[in-house]
């Protein structure tokens, strides 16, 4: 009996000394776990600037412009920043104006330039006739950038 | 014991007819997606293989605990039942993200934390196997793997809040959220189904499991009596 109960606060004490470590490795890494930056953490120099960087958030309504060689410019905005983004290649099936995205690469001045473009898509899942009857009826929200457009970047 | 011979079969069937209905409905009898087309229906065997992959592992941890504080030995098969089950169960959700990620994000893979974090699990799987094996006395084996099955019990509110915790390229949750799911009833349907069919198939395959090894340890120890026998 009483070792029964010695085995058992020995594995709650665990329990608990492992959640700790864990909770307090997970905050100090918390910068390198992010995986994207917002446009207002590049604003506000949060992010080093001299290395690759992914960046985040909706591509911003109007913004896209097709330009020659498969070269595609558009704005990534988080509803506080925007900034502008220049890309080569083949963009995924997901990308579009309101749409949120990760780009991976470097800012040269005041344009970043991209070298993979990543579509995120959201939690919400419905038919397509329902999706065009809600934006009909006028009670459409944007719910695409919820998740790519978390302003102030990493957190809770 | 007795229960178990009963109720096994009927879940066997349970998984066929709840499985049939699911992909069925899944496949053919549920609309595409406004955003992603027919590429949505990989959610129907995607999530429930990513919620089963952290079912098993918490029952895994809780049975491999009661096998290690109260040296309860059906918890130990149990647990040693339910490894390769999840393990499978995480596999295939890392497998068929995959394939989804590819048409939808533009990549096979990413090292953001939700991604990151299901790794590690299988990982976490593939390690209690391993060191469940590892000695040559059952015992320390079960009670080695069992530490470990706790330690790592810790990953699966990682995986599960990551999503809220961390800027990730994987979406957030859609059916335990605030606020209430975020799909679309039609589609929300054969989910359940799909759900309901894995966690069938997951106590049925445990139970045949369960079974063959207990059985297997009473032909064992009857076999040492008898050589015992023999040798007085």
């Amino acid at each position: 009996m009483k070792r029964k109960h010695k085995r058992l606060t020995f594995a709650a004490v665990g329990l608990a000394l492992v959640g700790v470590a864990a909770a307090l490795a997970l905050s100090a890494f918390e910068e390198s776990i992010v995986f994207f930056h917002s446009p207002t953490d590049v604003a506000e120099g949060k992010v080093e600037m001299d290395r690759r960087i992914r960046l985040g958030g909706l591509v911003e309504a109007g913004s896209v412009q097709k330009q020659a060689d498969a070269v595609t410019g558009f704005r990534i905005t988080d509803g506080a920043h925007a900034i502008a983004v220049t890309y080569q290649g083949i963009l995924p099936d997901l990308f579009r104006e309101g749409q949120g995205v990760v780009t991976e690469g470097r800012l040269r001045g005041a344009t970043f330039v991209a070298e993979e473009v990543l579509a995120k898509h959201d939690e919400t899942y419905m038919p397509p006739e329902v999706a065009d009857a809600l934006k009909k009826s006028g009670r459409w929200q944007e719910e695409a950038g919820k998740g790519a457009a978390k302003t102030g970047g990493p957190g809770k | 014991m007795k229960l178990a011979t009963v109720v096994t079969p009927w879940l066997g069937w349970l998984t066929v007819v709840l499985c049939g209905a699911g992909l069925y409905l899944g496949l053919y009898g549920s609309p595409a997606d406004y955003q992603q087309g027919e590429t949505v229906r990989i959610m129907y065997v995607h999530v429930p293989a990513a919620w089963m992959a952290l079912f098993c592992y918490t029952a895994l941890a809780v049975s491999a605990g009661v096998g290690l504080i109260w040296r309860h030995p059906v918890a130990e098969v149990a647990a040693r039942a339910t490894a390769p089950i999840g393990a499978c169960f995480t596999f295939l959700a890392l497998l068929t993200g995959s394939l989804w990620g590819k048409p939808m994000w533009g990549t096979w893979w990413v090292w953001d934390a939700r991604l990151t974090s299901m790794l590690v699990l299988f990982f976490l799987y593939l390690g209690y196997l391993a060191l469940n094996s590892a000695f040559d006395d059952p015992q320390r084996g079960a009670r080695a793997s069992a530490i470990l099955a706790l330690v790592g019990l810790i990953n699966v509110p990682i995986i599960k809040f990551s999503v809220d915790w961390w800027n990730t390229l994987h979406q957030p949750a859609s059916i335990v959220r605030m606020g209430g799911p975020s799909v679309h009833p039609a589609m929300l349907w054969p989910l359940f189904l799909m759900i309901g069919a894995f966690t069938t198939y997951y106590l049925w395959v445990l139970m045949l499991r369960m079974r063959r090894e207990l059985t297997a340890s009473r032909l064992r120890a009857r076999r040492r009596m008898q050589a015992e026998e023999a040798g007085v």
